[in-house]
């Protein structure tokens, strides 16, 4: 897989993961373009299209589109699936997930994508042991905060 | 603010993009943003040392204000140290801003690489997961070489924990990715296959993607993990759908894994263990026999996870194409796709049957569905899926098809949406060619493109038509009167008047005798258009009018009337003023004769592939169409000889793209090839030719600026005879080959005996009354003509041989031409081929006995068919004896028909050469070479050789650039023998290493002969 993206049906992004090396300037123009492409096709359509060089596979989870390119031999049907999962695991650990969870928590978002692909390949498909691994990162994490007062939070003390 | 589920920690953070949302306008939030971060900035720089906290918070701040679309300049050092907290979610924190904003900045990367340097040697699995995560984001070169070493050890050592096992594995994927060369192969290669075998399913996926991309490049290095993937491949397929715990995903067992094995496989060819073998047909069958079940559920996960094998498995039958079978059962499956309800379906079940269509077990089988994705063109309502049906429509299409195809094809043309336009009108025009039995069709089709999307043809494809019209006689006629007829209508579009302004130029005569079509009718109809048209139209027209003052004297004072009109003498325009200025003075200062010679008709074009497929394959890419067009070429199913014929030599490839750009000049000079005139001292006529120029030069030199035709005066000096079709033929040569066709004597120049010794001299010389046995210059002639067809192959001061052939597959015609030099009759001229008894069994040569008389200054064509049965070593010999002044003349020399002639160019990609390479591997097919060059060592003339010599020229499929690697078929009638061909130049040494593998021995030693010369 080249990269994902997700966005909001107004044209917002949400994430973007890369994974292959190409400037910022070509990326935005690239996530720029994407978006218009895909946001212009109408429900029914097919979820696949050729896209410069690439093939690109997308799905749409309320308002937000999820969105692959990948390879040319790469399976379509397959990546649909794995939208589908990464769908899954937010939705398991946000529990019923919304857009806003992934904008207040876009690094967390970013975490479960690391734990499920990496270098654009699937490293675990087992749903259980991808939610461990982020669990378990939780755990590490609440040990580590002390609790503040909210002023403090809020950058006031 | 919503409630955030989960790690609610930073609440500084849930703040400041709460206030982001809120903003009413783009410049609040570009104020609210401008805001934070000069707070972050006065709290990096401040004087209180940050607590780790803060620092993430921070850290992550700038991280959101960056991926919505701003620019970060500052933070990176904030984000390095947080990597050396001993804080999870501190260094999680740094690494994602790293792996997120981090491009390879060498001062930052050596810290960055120290902090991982840390974390991989903490053996805490956790923060290795971290650390190898950052790698395979980053992924810089810096980081390859840093780590690459490191990574296989952590892969393959035994107290590796299996996430981190996942991890390196995909990490070091991710690495040769991009640095290959810093990944170096070794000892963990085989231990990496044994992963197959991993109880972990996680960790048998994540080894497969990256044993799958390493296998590509080093295919024998992972050769063992064929039959390990195959039964890895075979217990999932067969186990039950519980069987796999959490791998099994809408009761499918593990889609994922099941996809990366098949992908695995086809970095391979079919497994020759036959019980390997047979367990993967069992495989590919139950897959097969699966998609027939009943669903397990409704729901569309499970058929798409299920679909997603099936599509794989069918791309593993269709790579292997080895199983009639099942490529059969596949094609029937996809058939059934075809008309699913599920859109997704039918658009990947017509992609598929595009790469089956090119298999010849399943050709028919694609080719019984035509109607329904005729019917999906006609009613799919995406675009996409369209595009798709038009593919395998092209794909599916041959001979007995081809009418229909074409017509819907155009039929569709007429509503199709815009972006598929232009490739639309490529693939009509290619197939209409391609398939053409009756070439009044083709000219139909292309002047219904021009009507239907005159805006999408492009000028390869009405160059194309001109020069399919030109090099066939038979169809000249109907074409003059067919764009005649188009160009009544009162609105036609441009690129009518530009064909129509070509082929009346050069065949209106053949349709002038009709009153409805007289001269005057016709130069006023394209004259009506000339006002409406652009420059380079405009341009041609004036060429048409040039050439209309020769075909019909009548109407010439009308055209001068034009020429001199003040419209064209002072155009604004240079081009068009220079083309009126010359063409009126050409009319009016040119004898006849020298119109007619300037004005000729235009002379056949050198069969080449049709640039319009180059252009499709520009379009979609090397590996779409390439691939599709060469394995059916290469197969050798019914492909019409009419498009892509064999590759001429180096000098033709040369031609300008436009058949007519430029003025006058290039009309009658330019670098188009003349008929042949193969004396040497072809004085007289050439200047006629070439003498154009400076007659031209004389008269206008007055130019002030170098014009566009100025610079094209000097192509004249282009070398000319050598690589031209004969002047009696039309069309590719070898459409009637084995066909009778007369020997033609072409007149020499006048007073071309001037430039000769005298006969006796001449005889005192040559004369030789010994028999054939000495053969002039041996194999160095032979040597000459292996890399071109064309040229002169002997010549002494009584006469010349000059030679023109073409080759397709295993049938070729060769052209002989005998000048006679001298000014006295060659008596009793017999010409002779002769064979040995070995070579005889192998070549098949037919020829006619030419006129025994040669006067002088004439020249006379001999042709000879060719037809190869089997491969051969030896070349034939031409003796030819014949009296001159009394004299008996007995001259021999070798004929170059060489094997490589019968080559037909294959194009692959890397991944298929090294493939079909490694296939080769029995010693006495390959054959090598080590040589000093004879030549100066240059890759461009090196590259025009290997094409020369047949075979294709495969670009970026040796990994080492400096390298030249080639493939192609020698059709014998026989067999067919695949070659592929290796040249590695060593500069320093001055030296080459050419290595041939092929599946014959004698192939492999003869090819390397002939190829070993020419360097």
């Amino acid at each position: 897989m080249r990269f994902m993206l997700l966005f909001s049906r107004q044209g917002k992004l949400r994430l973007q993961k890369w994974y292959l090396a190409s400037s910022e300037k070509e990326k935005k123009k690239m996530v720029r373009e994407l978006m218009q492409v895909v946001l212009a096709r109408k429900p029914k359509m097919c979820s696949f299209l050729e896209w410069r060089d690439l093939k690109v596979v997308y799905k749409r989870y309320a308002s937000l589109y999820f969105c692959c390119a990948i390879e040319g031999q790469d399976n379509e049907l397959i990546t649909l699936e794995l939208i589908h999962r990464y769908v899954e695991l937010l939705d398991k650990y946000f529990g019923s997930v919304c857009e806003l969870d992934i904008i207040f928590n876009f690094e967390k978002a970013y975490f479960i994508l690391d734990e499920f692909l990496m270098g654009g390949e699937i490293q675990d498909t087992s749903k259980k042991s991808v939610l461990k691994a982020i669990e378990q990162a939780d755990l590490l994490q609440e040990e580590d905060e002390s609790p503040r007062s909210v002023l403090e939070e809020m950058g006031l003390a | 603010m919503p409630a955030v589920s989960k790690g609610d920690g930073m609440r500084g953070l849930a703040v400041f993009i709460s206030d982001i949302r809120n903003c009413k306008s783009k410049e609040a939030e570009i104020k609210r943003i401008n805001k934070e971060l000069a707070n972050i900035r006065s709290k990096f720089k401040g004087d209180k040392a940050l607590d780790g906290y803060s620092k993430k918070k921070y850290v992550c701040k700038l991280l959101f204000i960056f991926l919505l679309g701003h620019d970060i300049d500052f933070g990176h050092m904030e984000a390095v140290n947080l990597l050396s907290s001993n804080r999870y979610t501190e260094k999680q924190i740094g690494y994602l801003f790293i792996s997120v904003l981090v491009n390879s900045n060498s001062e930052l990367i050596r810290l960055i690489n120290n902090a991982i340097k840390n974390d991989l040697a903490s053996r805490n699995p956790t923060f290795m997961g971290l650390a190898l995560h950052c790698i395979a984001n980053v992924g810089s070169r810096e980081m390859a070489e840093a780590f690459a070493g490191e990574i296989p050890k952590i892969l393959v050592a035994g107290d590796t924990m299996d996430s981190v096992k996942q991890s390196a594995a995909l990490c070091l994927l991710r690495l040769y990715r991009t640095s290959p060369d810093f990944v170096p192969m070794g000892d963990w290669t085989s231990r990496v296959v044994h992963l197959l075998n991993d109880q972990h399913l996680g960790v048998v996926t994540a080894a497969t993607s990256l044993i799958t991309t390493l296998a590509q490049k080093n295919p024998e290095e992972f050769k063992t993990s064929v039959s390990l993937a195959v039964s890895r491949l075979s217990r999932i397929v067969t186990s039950a759908s519980t069987d796999l715990q959490d791998y099994t995903y809408y009761f499918v067992p593990a889609p994922w894994l099941s996809v990366k094995l098949l992908r695995l496989l086809q970095c391979y060819p079919p497994p020759e263990d036959a019980a390997v073998r047979g367990r993967l047909t069992e495989c590919l069958e139950t897959i097969l026999n699966k998609a027939q079940e009943p669903p397990k559920s409704k729901k569309v996960q499970h058929s798409n996870a299920k679909n997603a094998v099936l599509f794989e498995a069918i791309s593993l039958i269709i790579h292997h194409d080895s199983e009639p079978n099942l490529l059969v059962r596949a094609c029937n499956q996809l058939g059934q796709f075809l008309q699913h309800r599920e859109t997704n379906l039918r658009y990947l079940a017509l992609e598929s049957m595009c790469t089956l269509a090119s298999s010849e077990f399943s050709h028919e089988a694609v080719k019984t569905h035509i109607e329904t994705v005729i019917n999906a063109l006609k009613t799919e309502r995406d675009v996409s899926v369209r595009q798709r049906a038009v593919d395998l429509l092209y794909a599916m299409c041959d001979r007995s098809n081809a009418q229909q195809i074409v017509a819907e094809m155009l039929n569709y043309l007429e509503t199709a949406d815009y972006s598929i336009r232009e490739e639309i009108v490529l693939k009509v025009a290619i197939l209409a060619e391609k398939y053409a039995v009756d070439y009044t069709w083709y000219v139909d089709t292309i002047l219904n493109l021009i009507r239907i999307a005159g805006d999408y043809v492009s000028e390869e494809v009405w160059y194309r038509v001109i020069q399919i019209v030109i090099n066939r006689d038979d169809v000249q006629g109907y074409a003059a009167k067919t764009v005649f007829e188009a160009l009544q209508a009162p609105a036609c579009h441009e690129n009518l008047v530009k064909v129509g302004g070509y082929i009346l130029g050069e065949f209106g005569n053949l349709i002038a005798g009709d009153p409805r079509s007289s001269p005057l009718i016709q130069f006023n109809l394209l004259h009506s258009k000339f006002h409406l048209c652009s420059v380079p139209t405009r341009a041609l027209l004036l060429s048409t009018y040039i050439k209309f003052v020769n075909l019909f004297p009548e109407i010439k004072t009308t055209i001068q009337d034009v020429l001199r009109s003040d419209s064209q003498l002072k155009n604004a325009d240079v081009e068009l003023q220079q083309r009126a200025v010359e063409y009126l003075r050409l009319s009016t200062i040119a004898s006849t004769d020298i119109l007619a010679t300037v004005l000729e008709e235009m002379p056949p074009f050198p069969e080449r592939e049709s640039s319009i497929l180059a252009k499709l394959k520009k379009k979609k890419g090397p590996g779409t169409v390439t691939d599709l067009e060469e394995i059916k070429k290469e197969r050798n199913s019914d492909v019409n000889g009419g498009t892509e014929s064999t590759p001429v030599n180096a000098s033709t490839v040369a031609l300008p793209d436009s058949p007519l750009q430029g003025s006058l000049a290039e009309l009658v000079i330019g670098p188009r090839p003349r008929p042949s005139r193969l004396n040497s001292s072809h004085l007289a006529i050439h200047n006629l030719q070439t003498g154009i120029p400076p007659l031209f030069k004389g008269f206008f030199t007055s130019k002030s600026t170098p014009s566009p035709s100025a610079d094209l005066l000097g192509l004249g000096a282009a070398p000319l005879t050598s690589s031209s079709p004969p002047p009696s033929t039309t069309g590719s040569l070898l459409v009637d080959v084995f066909s009778d066709s007369a020997s033609v004597v072409a007149p020499l120049a006048p007073g071309s005996e001037d430039n000769f010794a005298s006969p006796d001299l001449a005889s005192s010389e040559v004369v030789s009354e010994e028999p054939a046995d000495t053969v002039h210059d041996a194999d160095e002639l032979i040597h000459k003509f292996v890399c071109k067809n064309n040229g002169v192959l002997f010549e002494n001061q009584l006469l010349q041989i000059g030679l023109k052939s073409e080759f397709r597959q295993n049938l070729g015609r060769m052209f002989i031409f005998y000048g006679n030099k001298t000014s006295t009759q060659f008596l009793n001229f017999t010409p002779t081929l002769i064979c040995s008894d070995e070579l005889q069994s192998s070549l098949n040569l037919q020829t006619k006995p030419v006129d025994p008389t040669v006067d002088g200054g004439a020249q006379v064509q001999q042709v000879v068919n060719i037809e190869c049965i089997s491969d051969f070593m030896e070349a034939p010999i031409l003796n030819i004896q014949f009296r001159y002044g009394g004299t008996f003349q007995n001259i021999s020399v070798k004929l170059p028909i060489t094997l490589n002639k019968f080559f037909q160019p294959t194009e692959m990609a890397s991944q298929d050469f090294f493939q079909r390479w490694k296939q080769l591997s029995n010693p006495q097919q390959e054959m090598q070479n080590i040589f000093k060059a004879k030549h100066p060592m240059d890759t461009e003339i090196t590259k025009a050789k290997i094409i020369g010599f047949g075979s294709a020229l495969l670009e970026e499929v040796d990994p080492n650039p400096a390298n030249f690697v080639g493939a192609g078929i020698i059709h014998t009638k026989t067999t067919q023998i695949g070659c592929l061909l290796r040249l590695e130049p060593n500069l320093q040494a001055q030296m080459y290493r050419l290595t041939l593998r092929t599946s014959k021995e004698t192939v492999s030693q003869r090819l390397c002969e002939l190829l070993s010369e020419q360097f």
